[in-house]
């Protein structure tokens, strides 16, 4: 890495001059050394990561008792979501997951920047890619008269409890999307930070911090897939 | 850091290994498994989840302590789900589970 200003970063993402030499960035003031502050703060993202797992915890749960309610409800919903659209958008997460992986690699590594950029570049615009193919899903069911309040033409026995599938299929996806969209912004933002040089292979703790919200929001989708796509043929 | 750098090809590995699983869970789904159906993706969906959490989140070189916190929410979900559970389905709302 060429000589440049080193900005360590606290938990906020404030960023802040502080004399350097070499490749050694300094600690915050609270901090014993740049071990313990990157420790710490990855410790706070899991605390908050599991803040997140019981929010979405909560649609599980109303996953679980409806469908233990009404399974062949759920089986029948099922079968009107595109197992195609979903594999492929699984796909493209797990690949983006890859991105975000190697670029804290090219990161720790002293790789070039604009190197560190290109994979964060790479995985925002597969999350942008995820959200255009489940737009078009939320389409789908729209034309189809499958979107509670919106669009809802099923009738018949059966049909209200369907569309409390789609209800919580609306809600589960729903929330993820944001995240996704949030954890979109976030990279968007390491971008920025990746091209300014702010990054360096002893300090890099904002970059791990977002890959773990990327990873988490990951997760999230391999467990929907399941649950929501694959119910019954 | 004093965590160690994962090498490019584990992590090419594991991601492949992670495609590898997506086309499986929806190969079973095509198999007649019957009751087995949900427990097998789900299963399926937790190796994932497992292999993206040692490689991609790093789990594996964390501190114990790291551990802990997911653990801890793991755990906290189970009661959540298995006590709102053990409730809804011993009010004989769903057919057949009477007490």
């Amino acid at each position: 890495m060429a000589e440049s200003s080193l900005r360590p970063m606290n938990a906020l993402g404030d960023t802040h001059s502080v004399e350097t030499s070499g490749a050694h960035a300094a600690p915050d003031l609270q901090f014993e050394n740049l071990e313990q502050q990157h420790a710490t703060r990855v410790f706070g993202m899991w605390i908050f990561l599991v803040t997140e797992l019981m929010l979405f915890g909560a649609l599980f749960l109303m996953y679980t008792v409806y469908r233990a309610f009404y399974p062949a409800a759920f089986a029948e919903g099922s079968r009107h979501l595109d197992l195609a659209l979903g594999g492929i958008n699984t796909a493209v997460l797990i690949v983006s997951s890859l991105c975000i992986a190697l670029a804290i690699h090219a990161a720790r590594t002293s790789a070039k920047r604009s190197q560190l950029a290109l994979w964060l570049l790479a995985a925002a615009v597969l999350g942008i890619v995820f959200m255009v193919i489940k737009g078009y899903e939320y389409f789908l069911h729209y034309q189809n008269g499958e979107m509670p309040v919106f669009n809802w033409t099923l009738t018949g026995a059966g049909a209200g409890h369907v569309q409390l599938f789609f209800w919580l299929y609306f809600a589960m996806t729903g929330v993820h999307a944001i995240h996704l969209s949030i954890g979109i912004a976030l990279v968007g933002i390491m971008i920025l930070r990746a091209l300014l040089g702010n990054f360096k292979p002893n300090a890099y703790t904002p970059l791990e911090m977002t890959g773990l919200y990327w990873h988490f929001v990951d997760i999230i989708w391999i467990f929907l897939l399941p649950l929501l796509y694959l119910i019954a043929r | 850091m004093s965590e160690p750098i994962i090498p490019t090809r584990t992590l090419f590995i594991v991601c492949g290994a992670l495609l590898l699983l997506t086309a499986l869970t929806i190969g079973a789904y095509f198999m007649d498994l019957g009751i087995l159906h949900t427990p097998v993706a789900l299963a399926i969906a937790g190796a994932k989840a497992v292999l993206i959490l040692l490689f991609f989140m790093h789990l594996r070189y964390s501190s114990g302590l790291t551990r802990i916190v997911l653990l801890a929410g793991l755990l906290w979900l189970g009661i959540l789900i298995l006590g709102t559970m053990d409730d809804a389905l011993t009010r004989g709302w769903v057919l057949g589970t009477a007490p």
